[in-house]
């Protein structure tokens, strides 16, 4: 066994496979690598492709029932031995010396990876106690002393706070100072930042970055964005299916790439840099068409105060696409369901041009009028696993509005496998269940649903966001395709700047309810008025490593003390 | 926290006045009052009552009045006077009555909550965590046996199984020589050698009925990231797992006080009757035989505000235990 002096972790050949009564399946099947030093490793692939079992396998553990059954993990310890991870008892007191004291790890959703009835301070301090047995007092010095490292404001407060009372933003730096607490040697993230903002994702992987430097950690980095990894990584693993695709340094991947797989993560993210194509071919909608959508001085105040939606106005014109973006907490999601009256505006006008071009304000529509309009108004959302009954089949989750509409027999079944065939899901997967689907599969079920009642606006609630990157400019693609296809009008909402850019005719910004900007996409995208968009705009990972931009990015400092807190 | 509490004490007061007009509309049900009970009894023993005098009777106890009129005096004299009326059987207040068989029914309700809880938790631990092992499947078996039998069933087989075979002396709280006798620390020791059976009798149902929910929330709680978050600082599996996934499988289960705690009174009442013990149980059945309308009504008052004050124990339980609730 060879080992550089700055090599700190050596992982030959591992194999974690997992035994299922279908047979076993090989999660992990001969993945090496090394870890240095100082030095960021990522290990990128879609979802499936054991990236994060690897990240499990280094620790022990895998969920149930996967094992470790072969290959070698050399961790070089502080004091000059080394040891051999993948032989030790996963249950064992010699691996549980090495967790979070040698090697320590952070989750992908904070809030979930979090205790939500265990105070934050408590949570962090664990690991003292644990490893060293540090006596309390002394203890709760060391996790403010890591508060601040990880800037949460007002350390002396938020230390006996809760997980809920946290922004996920700041949950994740609690989750970052725990896993510091023991001044570990590697730190191993595993989609630290998938759940999170692009804002806050580019304040997180920088925070990640200096505290690597300045505790000289070695960092091993789960993610599927090619474009985070072009930001941070100075190696490269590329994973498909439980194997190792490519290895190199973040130059020569993204710059001379060798494997088809690792061209297409790459293709993938970089088509997202430009517009649809499919946009820029079709002709500019014109600006005096009058507007299906018009909004007037939208405001939504909830009963706590908080003014979610501050005079918005807006239009959307037959055919075109509006993007809503903004970061999370931004009044966004709220406006777009004040559009459907999920909510009820108290100010304001939403005037909707009906078919027959008579025009409806929804915001005073009656509820036998919205039952009317909420088929031509429809709405995608988010969550494509929390939006599907797992009850029901594909099938009868899309003819629902359907049946509501009125549909029966021979007629519906026709009409729901057209749909399917239209979103690109086979006809004879109609008695499935949606767990039997992939994330992308789901969302294009969510589609299916949406259209089918023949509507003429959509608003799309964030459609991409819980998607692989390599997924999202195909759900995009599909989208833009229908649009075309049927007429559809979109409200496109999203916190990422690059999606909008990809696939909306005009886009507004909103920040703390309020509309700062708006305007056609290349405007807005090339020449942004408001230093909010600007902020928003070089957040965004830059896939070329060559050219790094979030830790040089611009941050937008709100000129007064916000009153939503 | 403290509005929390008072916010649900002022919610109690509701709840208390309905089941007060509950409890009364209940009792009023049967068909007839205790006056036809009592002629019908005297009937059967041949014994003929002039219509006056029964009218008379009527008129004493204030049956003849409309029943809400009958409910604003009874609970007029509840609330000013701690007065619950007069049993017309056994003509003594209802109060002398019910004291003493009152703090037993409570001593044995909460004595078997004890008992229901110490045991179902490590149970249900063990059934989670190994999960479909041998142990799993018996403390299933046995859970969905004893949910099945029927408390007064469980009552006799166990009256049976001590007398016959181990020679116990089983029915009541004391042996013979203490009944009557004034407390003292020889009686102490025999009610802890009588308390037992009837404990594990109430007890019983629902011990599976917790076994159940404490395994179905431990398994949720066992595959959470947060257990793997604690997995990965180093921590063992058996801190771990006190720590983290039982911590939080026993707030829902603290909720199921609100629920346990009646059918515990309500085993009660029934194994009482059958083991004759001195609690509220088999005065009730006779308050109720008779159409002793104030007793009867006490009692199944007294049972509820027990069981009201249970669910709003367990509710200020819960919001000490779980961060979560205190906020809304």
């Amino acid at each position: 066994m060879s080992m550089t002096r700055d090599s700190i972790l050596k992982v030959e050949n591992l194999q974690t496979f997992f035994k299922t009564r279908t047979g076993l399946f090989k999660a992990v099947d001969g993945v090496s690598f090394d870890l240095q030093r100082g030095k960021t490793l990522c290990v990128v692939g879609e979802s499936g492709s054991g990236k994060s079992v690897t990240a499990r396998s280094i620790l022990q553990i895998v969920d149930k029932p996967g094992k470790i059954a072969g290959g070698a993990i050399w961790l070089n310890r502080a004091d000059g031995t080394t040891v051999d991870l993948a032989k030790l008892d996963p249950r064992g007191e010699e691996i549980r010396r090495v967790r979070g004291r040698e090697i320590a790890m952070i989750f992908q959703e904070p809030m979930s990876s979090l205790s939500p009835v265990h105070r934050i301070g408590e949570q962090i301090g664990e690991a003292l106690r644990i490893h060293f047995g540090t006596p309390k007092a002394e203890r709760r010095e060391r996790v403010l002393d890591l508060l601040r490292q990880v800037e949460i404001p007002r350390p002396e407060t938020a230390i006996d706070r809760y997980t809920f009372e946290f922004s996920g933003g700041m949950r994740q730096r609690v989750m970052i100072a725990m896993a510091l607490a023991c001044n570990p040697q590697v730190l191993i993230a595993d989609e630290p930042t998938t759940a999170l903002d692009v804002t806050t994702q580019a304040e997180i992987l920088d925070l990640i970055k200096r505290l690597q430097q300045s505790h000289g950690m070695a960092v091993l980095f789960i993610t599927h964005d090619m474009g985070v990894v072009a930001e941070i990584a100075d190696e490269v693993l590329v994973m498909y299916r439980g194997r190792v695709m490519e290895h190199g340094s973040v130059d020569a991947v993204f710059h001379a790439p060798k494997d088809d797989y690792t061209k297409r993560l790459i293709g993938s993210v970089v088509r997202l840099e430009h517009k649809a194509e499919i946009r820029l071919k079709r002709a500019d909608i014109a600006a005096d068409a009058p507007p299906l959508l018009d909004v007037r001085n939208m405001s939504l105040t909830f009963p706590s105060g908080l003014k979610a939606v501050d005079d918005v106005s807006l239009i959307v014109r037959p055919g075109e696409t509006l993007g809503i973006v903004g970061e999370s907490g931004s009044g966004k999601t709220t406006m777009g369901r004040c559009l459907l009256r999920i909510y009820d505006p108290q100010a304001g006008e939403i005037n909707y041009r009906r078919a027959d071009g008579s025009s409806i304000d929804l915001r005073l529509a009656d509820k036998p009028q919205l039952k009317e309009l909420r088929r031509e108004v429809r709405m995608i959302f988010q969550d494509p696993v929390g939006s599907l009954s797992p009850r029901k089949t594909v099938g009868q989750i899309i003819a629902e509005p359907l049946k509501l509409a009125g549909m029966r027999g021979a007629e519906l079944d026709d009409r729901v496998a057209e749909l399917m065939q239209q979103v690109g899901l086979e006809p004879a997967w109609r008695e499935r269940y949606p767990h039997a689907f992939s994330g992308g599969q789901r969302q294009r079920i969510g589609i299916a649903r949406a259209i089918a009642v023949k509507p003429r606006l959509i608003v799309a609630d964030e459609a991409t966001s819980a998607l692989d990157v390599s997924l999202r400019s195909q759900v995009l693609d599909l989208m833009m395709k229908l649009q075309d296809e049927l007429g559809l009008s979109y409200v496109f909402i999203s916190h990422d700047m690059s999606v909008i850019r990809y696939m909306c005719d005009r886009v507004a910004v909103m920040y703390r309810g309020r509309i700062v900007e708006a305007g056609d996409t290349d405007q807005v995208v090339n020449r942004p008025t408001h230093d909010y968009t600007r902020a928003l705009l070089s957040a965004i990972p830059h896939p070329d490593p060559r050219d790094r931009r979030i830790q040089n990015r611009f941050r937008y400092v709100a000129p007064t003390v916000p009153a939503n807190g | 926290m403290l509005r929390y509490i008072a916010r649900r004490l002022v919610f109690a007061i509701p709840t208390l006045l309905a089941v007060s007009i509950i409890a009364f509309i209940i009792i009023q049900l049967p068909p007839g009052d205790y006056l036809t009970t009592l002629m019908a009894d005297w009937a059967s023993q041949g014994g003929a009552v002039e219509a006056g005098t029964v009218a008379a009777m009527r008129e004493r106890y204030g049956l003849d009045q409309p029943m809400y009129f009958q409910y604003y005096k009874w609970m007029a004299g509840i609330l000013l006077h701690g007065d619950f009326g007069i049993s017309f059987e056994l003509g003594k207040p209802v109060t002398e009555l019910i004291w003493s068989r009152l703090g037993f029914s409570l001593m044995l309700s909460l004595l078997t909550l004890c008992f229901v809880w110490a045991v179902a938790i490590p149970i249900g631990i063990l059934s989670a965590v190994r999960q479909y092992s041998i142990s799993d499947y018996a403390a299933t078996f046995l859970a969905f046996f004893f949910l099945a039998v029927p408390d007064f069933l469980m009552a006799l087989g166990a009256m049976y199984v001590m007398s016959v075979w181990f020679g116990q002396s089983v029915g009541g709280l004391f042996s013979p020589d203490y009944v009557d006798a004034p407390w003292s620390f020889a009686k102490l020791l025999d009610l802890a050698n009588h308390v037992w059976l009837p404990v594990i009798v109430i007890g019983l149902g629902s011990l599976a009925a917790l076994v159940r929910i404490m395994r179905a929330n431990l398994l949720d709680e066992l595959s959470k990231p947060y257990v793997t978050t604690a997995r990965a600082k180093g921590m063992s599996e058996f801190e771990l797992l006190i720590r983290y996934p039982v911590r939080l499988a026993l707030n829902p289960l603290i909720s199921t006080l609100g629920w346990i705690l009646p059918a515990v009174i309500s085993g009660e009442i029934i194994v009482s009757v059958v083991m004759s013990l001195p609690t509220t149980g088999p005065l009730l059945l006779r308050a109720l035989l008779a159409q002793d309308m104030y007793l009867a009504g006490s009692l199944i008052l007294l049972i509820s505000v027990l069981t009201i004050i249970g669910t709003l124990i367990s509710d200020i339980l819960l919001a000490m235990t779980d961060p979560r609730i205190r906020l809304t």
